[in-house]
C-alpha cells in the first residue's frame, strides 16, 4: 500500500512536470511575433545566427516535434544558449544554483527551528509570551519578503553595521554573513504563518479528550507532549512548513534582487527584462521542478508520519 | 420596482453591517483601514497635495520640510503625494486579481462539485498542473513572453491563484450539493444553472467573501513584489512597489524615509485585509459548522 502511494504520487509528479513543461515550452509560440523573433529578444539576427537558431530548435518541424528536442535536450542538461551572454544556459544555472539554495536552506533552517518552536512553546502554555507571540506573528505575517529587507538593511547593515548590506561573499564563513539578512527577510513571513499554524494545531491536539485523560491520569507531561500532542499536531504542522518553504523558492527572486545576490530568481528576473528565453525557460523549468518535488516531499513524510494518509489518499 | 430594489439592497448592507459589527474592533478597525485605502485609490491623484510626478532634481533625497510632510524621493518628488496617487495602482492591481479568480475559481469549483464524475477529475488535475506554478514565476514568465506591465502580471497571478480558490470552494460546494434542499429542488424541476447561481453560489457566499478578502492581501503583496522586481506596473507612475524599488538606494544614502514609507502602506493594508479575512472565515465556519 506504501509503495503503491509513492508510485502513484510520483506517476502524478511526472505527469504534472511533463505538462508544465510543455507550457513553458510553449512560451516561445505565445509571444507576439514569429518563434525566431522571441528566441533573439526582438533583435535583428545576422542571416548566419537565424540559421544555426532554426537548426538548433529545429523550427521547420512541427511544434510537437521541437517540443520532444527541447524536452531531451533539456533533460541532459541542454538549455540552450543565453542569447544576451551567448554562454550555455545550463552553464549559467550552474554558476548561480548554490546562491539560491543555500538561501533557501538557510530561510528553511530558521523557519523550522524559529516557527515551530514558538509555535509549539506558545501552543503549548498560555500567557504573556503567547499573546506577544501571536501580535508579532500576525504582523509579520504581513511583511513582505522586499519590505524586510529595507528593515533588515536599514538597522542591521547600516545603523549597526553587524552585517554586509549587498552582494554575496567569499568563503563559507563570509557567505553565511552576507546571506544572514537575506535568509532572515526570505523567512519572515512564512516563519510567521507556520508559528500561527503550528501553535493552533498542538492547541486542538491539548484540548483533546485523550490528551485530558493522559494528563489527568498523570501522566508527565513530557510524555503527554510528545506522544499525544507533538505526534498528532505532527501532520498540520509538516504540510504548512513544506508548503511555505516550497514557497521560498519563488520569492527568493525578490529577495536576492533586494540584496544584490548573484542568485538564479535575480537572473530570472533579469533575463525576463531583456527577454532571453532560453534562459527564462531553463530556469522556470527547474524553479518548478524544486517546487513540485518539495510538495511531494512534503506528502511523503506526512503520509510517513500519518499512515493513515496513504490509505484514504484518493486522486483529488 | 426600485424601492424594492432598494429595500432589499439596504437590508443587505444592514446585514453586511451587522457582519462586520460582530467581528469585534480590530475587524472594524481595519475594515477603516481599507476603507481609507480604498478612497484614496478612488481619488488618489485629485487628493494628493502636489503633482505626484513632477520631478525637481535640486530636491532629491530633501527630508520633511514646509508642508511636504513626507519630503522628496531619489527625483525630488513629493512622496506624500506619490503615496496618496500611487494607492490607485496598488490597490487596483489586486482588486483585479482577486475578481477574475474568485469569479473563475468559483464558476470551476461549482461546475465541479455539481457534476462530479469525469468534468470534477478533469477540473482537478487541470488545477494540479496549475498549482505547479508559483505565483510570481508565472508573472514573471508572462512578464518575458508578453512584456513587462501590469495587466499580464495581473492575469498570471489570477490563473496562479486558482488552484487555492477553487479547492476550499469545491469542498464547500460539495457539501451544499449533497443537502436534501438541492435534492428537493432539482426534484421540482429547477434546472441546474438555477439552483447553482440562486442557492449554492449565495449559500457558500460568506467562504467566497472570506476567500476573496484573504487573496486581496496575498495579490498585493504579490504585485507589488512584482513591480519591485520591475516586472509590473511601470514607473514614473506611482505605486507603492515601484517606490520601493526607486528609492532603494536611500537605504544606504542615508534617507530611508521614501522606501520606509511606501513599505508601511503595503505592510498596513495587507495587516488589515488578513485580520478582516480571519474574522470572515471564523464567522464563515461557524455558521457553516
Amino acid at each position: 500500500m506504501r509503495g503503491r502511494f509513492v508510485a502513484r504520487r510520483l506517476v502524478l509528479l511526472v505527469a504534472s512536470l511533463l505538462v508544465a513543461s510543455f507550457v513553458i515550452f510553449a512560451a516561445l509560440y505565445l509571444a507576439p511575433g514569429t518563434p525566431l523573433a522571441a528566441l533573439s529578444g526582438g533583435q535583428p539576427l545576422p542571416p548566419g545566427s537565424a540559421q544555426v537558431l532554426e537548426q538548433r530548435y529545429h523550427l521547420n518541424e512541427s511544434f510537437l516535434a521541437q517540443y520532444w528536442y527541447w524536452l531531451d535536450n533539456a533533460l541532459h542538461g541542454n538549455l540552450g544558449i543565453s542569447i544576451t551572454l551567448r554562454e550555455n544556459v545550463s552553464t549559467l544555472i550552474a554558476s548561480r544554483i548554490w546562491t539560491t539554495a543555500g538561501l533557501v536552506l538557510y530561510a528553511s533552517v530558521i523557519i523550522v527551528v524559529l516557527g515551530i518552536g514558538l509555535g509549539i512553546v506558545s501552543g503549548l502554555r498560555s500567557g504573556p509570551l503567547d499573546t506577544s507571540v501571536l501580535v508579532v506573528t500576525a504582523v509579520s505575517a504581513a511583511i513582505p519578503a522586499f519590505v524586510a529587507a529595507i528593515a533588515l538593511i536599514m538597522v542591521f547593515a547600516v545603523k549597526l553595521g553587524w552585517f554586509p548590506a549587498l552582494g554575496n561573499g567569499t568563503g563559507f564563513l563570509s557567505n553565511v554573513r552576507h546571506f544572514t539578512l537575506p535568509a532572515v527577510a526570505l523567512a519572515g513571513a512564512s516563519l510567521a504563518i507556520v508559528a500561527r499554524v503550528t501553535r493552533a494545531a498542538v492547541r486542538a491536539e491539548g484540548d483533546r479528550e485523550h490528551v485530558q485523560t493522559a494528563v489527568s491520569r498523570g501522566i508527565p507531561a513530557r510524555y503527554v507532549i510528545q506522544r499525544h500532542i507533538l505526534r498528532n499536531a505532527a501532520i498540520p504542522i509538516t504540510t504548512i512548513t513544506g508548503i511555505t518553504i516550497a514557497s521560498l523558492i519563488a520569492v527568493a527572486a525578490v529577495v536576492e534582487v533586494a540584496f544584490s545576490l548573484n542568485g538564479l530568481g535575480a537572473y530570472l528576473v533579469q533575463a525576463a527584462e531583456s527577454k532571453d528565453i532560453a534562459v527564462v525557460q531553463g530556469i522556470s523549468l527547474l524553479l518548478v521542478t524544486a517546487f513540485v518535488v518539495v510538495n511531494l516531499l512534503t506528502d511523503l513524510i506526512c503520509a510517513a508520519l500519518d499512515p493513515r494518509l496513504a490509505h484514504r489518499d484518493s486522486p483529488r | 420596482m426600485s424601492t424594492v430594489m432598494a429595500a432589499a439592497e439596504s437590508s443587505a448592507s444592514r446585514r453586511g453591517l451587522a457582519r462586520l459589527r460582530s467581528t469585534g474592533p480590530a475587524g472594524i478597525a481595519s475594515a477603516a483601514v481599507i476603507a481609507v485605502a480604498t478612497f484614496a485609490a478612488a481619488f488618489g491623484p485629485l487628493l494628493a497635495p502636489y503633482d505626484p510626478d513632477l520631478p525637481n532634481l535640486s530636491l532629491s533625497w530633501v527630508g520633511p520640510a514646509g508642508g511636504h510632510l513626507l519630503g522628496y524621493d531619489f527625483e525630488g518628488r513629493d512622496v506624500l503625494s506619490r503615496l496618496v496617487a500611487g494607492a490607485q495602482s496598488s490597490m487596483l492591481g489586486p482588486l483585479v486579481v482577486v475578481i477574475l479568480s474568485v469569479t473563475a475559481g468559483t464558476l470551476l469549483a461549482v461546475t465541479a462539485a455539481w457534476r462530479r464524475g469525469v468534468s470534477d477529475t478533469a477540473i482537478s488535475s487541470g488545477l494540479n498542473i496549475v498549482f505547479a506554478f508559483p505565483g510570481i514565476l508565472l508573472a514573471v514568465l508572462a512578464a518575458a513572453i508578453f512584456g513587462a506591465g501590469l495587466p499580464a502580471a495581473a492575469i498570471a497571478l489570477s490563473i496562479a491563484y486558482l488552484p487555492y480558490v477553487a479547492r476550499v470552494l469545491r469542498g464547500a460546494a460539495l457539501k451544499e450539493r449533497g443537502q436534501p434542499y438541492v435534492a428537493a429542488l432539482e426534484v421540482q424541476g429547477a434546472s441546474a444553472t438555477a439552483i447553482c447561481l440562486r442557492h449554492v453560489v449565495p449559500n457558500i457566499g460568506p467562504l467566497i467573501v472570506a476567500q476573496a478578502t484573504i487573496l486581496f492581501g496575498y495579490a498585493m503583496v504579490d504585485l507589488a513584489a512584482i513591480s519591485y522586481l520591475g516586472l509590473g506596473v511601470q514607473p514614473p507612475t506611482a505605486n507603492w512597489g515601484v517606490m520601493i524599488s526607486e528609492n532603494k538606494d536611500g537605504l544606504l544614502l542615508g534617507h530611508p524615509l521614501p522606501a520606509v514609507a511606501a513599505g508601511l502602506c503595503i505592510v498596513i493594508v495587507v495587516i488589515a485585509v488578513n485580520v478582516l479575512g480571519e474574522r470572515l472565515f471564523e464567522q464563515a465556519r461557524a455558521v457553516r459548522g
